[in-house]
């Protein structure tokens, strides 16, 4: 069973062994609005939980995408790229951002799991 | 993601602001007031919904002035360039308050009126416009704020057939021209102009309307609601300027490319703030013009990105970038040396460190569709 976790700054990690598929949030798409360009990480560069790791831009402004997890960057979604309105229609699947090969996987305790990440959101 | 949610305290409101969230319309602060950025459809959506049908923006923030006086005119043509002794009323132009450095106070639109003038201002500006405007207006002319009215606006190629449902009268009028009639039972001044490149409506009404004469035309399933996020694309696409973005007291009008609201007889007979300097300018050129730049890919270039020519060389800077839904990509205007502004110049985009190639473009980026009667 695949678990997932959630991030104060609204990003999703779904763990697949010691790798995690990070996306944003429903939440966090919305909030933003229509997402028209993502610039992801290099593929092989090392990430660290809570530094940037790439940007999501929406029709009116530029955001820094974090990284809830540190590591190794082993995929990129090059559909969003080609596509970034996946991160708004399906932010969840489709939509993903990256994978990343996670260094330190007791970082996923410091995390929220969904019924937490459910109650940060709605305060 | 960072956080993007603004909080919203001692913000001043429209009197749509109900109607506003009723309609699920996303606030956020905007030149002291609550705003709605998006409805639920989204920015693009409502971009697209302008181009093809007609959208309802409230611009209520907008300073609404009615300057009264036999001589109005000759004071207001003091302090503007443009050409307002000559404005009949009905007839409406576009002009900008100038400083003596020639930079621009505030832009406005101004209507004339029987006994005055009716002038919309800029909602961030208003508190610099209403002491400069008191202050050298003269004695002659008396200056109403016009606290209690709504403005609002009907954008795009279907505005004239679903206003004209309710006023006929409204189809046939000119753009820049204005007139009061009754709308479906209220009271409105109709003004035919905008901020969007798209046919369309300024309509002014009293605040206590306003509800009542946004709801019958959305009634109208050919309108629908659009927030300020679509604004900004609609009108950066349409290559018009943004106070306090693309012009300010530090930009001359014909940096900006506004020599066009500039009469002849203004030119040559001066009498404005700064006019040796936009006069000196008219007659040798300006070292930077405003321009529309496309960036290349799919990356938008924001305000602030730094401009490099070919050689390398800083050649100017952003000061409008977003994404242009009507284009499919990002769009811009910028200021750049004069050498560097003829349409089709290569320049390169400082976008987060990174060269971004881009190309100077003639403006508007999508075509004004404007009725000429």
């Amino acid at each position: 069973m695949m678990t997932t976790k959630y991030s104060e700054d609204h990003e999703w990690v779904t763990m697949d062994g010691d790798v995690g598929t990070v996306g944003i949030t429903d939440h966090a798409q919305s909030q933003l609005g229509d997402i028209v360009f993502v610039e992801l990480p290099e593929v092989g560069s090392s990430v660290e939980a809570g530094g940037d790791a790439g940007v999501v831009e929406s029709v009116k402004a530029a955001s820094d995408l974090f990284t809830p997890v540190s590591g190794e960057i082993t995929e990129v979604n090059a559909a969003l790229e080609a596509e970034p309105s996946l991160a708004n229609s399906d932010p969840t699947g489709d939509g993903w951002f990256f994978k990343v090969k996670l260094s330190d996987t007791s970082e996923l305790d410091g995390l929220m799991d969904e019924a937490g990440y459910k109650e940060f959101i709605a305060d | 993601m960072a956080d993007q949610t603004p909080e919203a305290e001692d913000l001043k409101t429209t009197p749509l602001d109900s109607f506003h969230r009723g309609l699920g319309g996303r606030m956020v602060p905007f030149a002291g007031y609550a705003m709605p950025v998006q409805y639920t459809e989204g920015i693009i959506a409502e971009h697209n919904h302008t181009r093809d049908k007609a959208s309802l923006f409230d611009v209520s923030h907008m300073g609404q002035i009615r300057l009264h006086g036999a001589n109005a005119a000759s004071a207001l043509e003091r302090l503007v360039p443009g050409n307002i002794e000559g404005l009949a009323p009905g007839r409406m132009r576009y002009t900008m308050l100038t400083t003596t450095d020639g930079g621009v106070i505030d832009d406005m639109m101004v209507t004339g009126e029987e006994d005055g003038l009716f002038v919309v201002v800029n909602a961030s500006r208003f508190d610099a416009d209403l002491p400069h405007l008191r202050e050298h207006l003269g004695a002659g002319v008396e200056i109403e704020v016009l606290a209690d009215r709504a403005l609002l606006a009907l954008q795009g190629p279907k505005a004239a057939e679903t206003l004209g449902d309710l006023a006929p009268a409204a189809q046939a009028m000119p753009f820049m021209t204005a007139q009061r009639m009754d709308v479906g039972g209220i009271d409105a001044l109709v003004n035919r102009c905008g901020y969007t490149g798209e046919d369309g409506f300024e309509i002014s009404v009293a605040a206590g309307d306003a509800e009542a004469f946004a709801q019958q035309l959305l009634d109208d399933e050919r309108a629908a609601p659009a927030g300020l996020g679509a604004r900004d694309t609609l009108r950066l696409e349409a290559g018009l300027c943004l106070y306090g973005q693309d012009i300010d007291e530090t930009t001359t009008p014909i940096e900006a490319g506004l020599n066009w609201t500039i009469a002849k007889r203004r030119r040559e007979e001066g009498g404005f703030p700064g006019a040796a300097v936009i006069q000196d300018q008219l007659a040798n050129g300006a070292s930077r013009r405003l321009v529309g730049i496309k960036p290349d890919g799919r990356a938008p270039a924001r305000a602030g990105t730094a401009i490099s020519n070919s050689g390398g060389e800083p050649a100017g800077t952003i000061t409008s970038g977003a994404f242009g839904p009507t284009v499919g990509g990002p769009v811009a205007m910028g200021y750049v040396d004069i050498a560097s502004t003829e349409p089709g110049t290569a320049l390169n985009l400082d976008v987060r460190g990174k060269a971004v190639p881009a190309t100077v473009t003639a403006l508007p980026f999508a075509p004004h569709r404007y009725f000429k009667g």
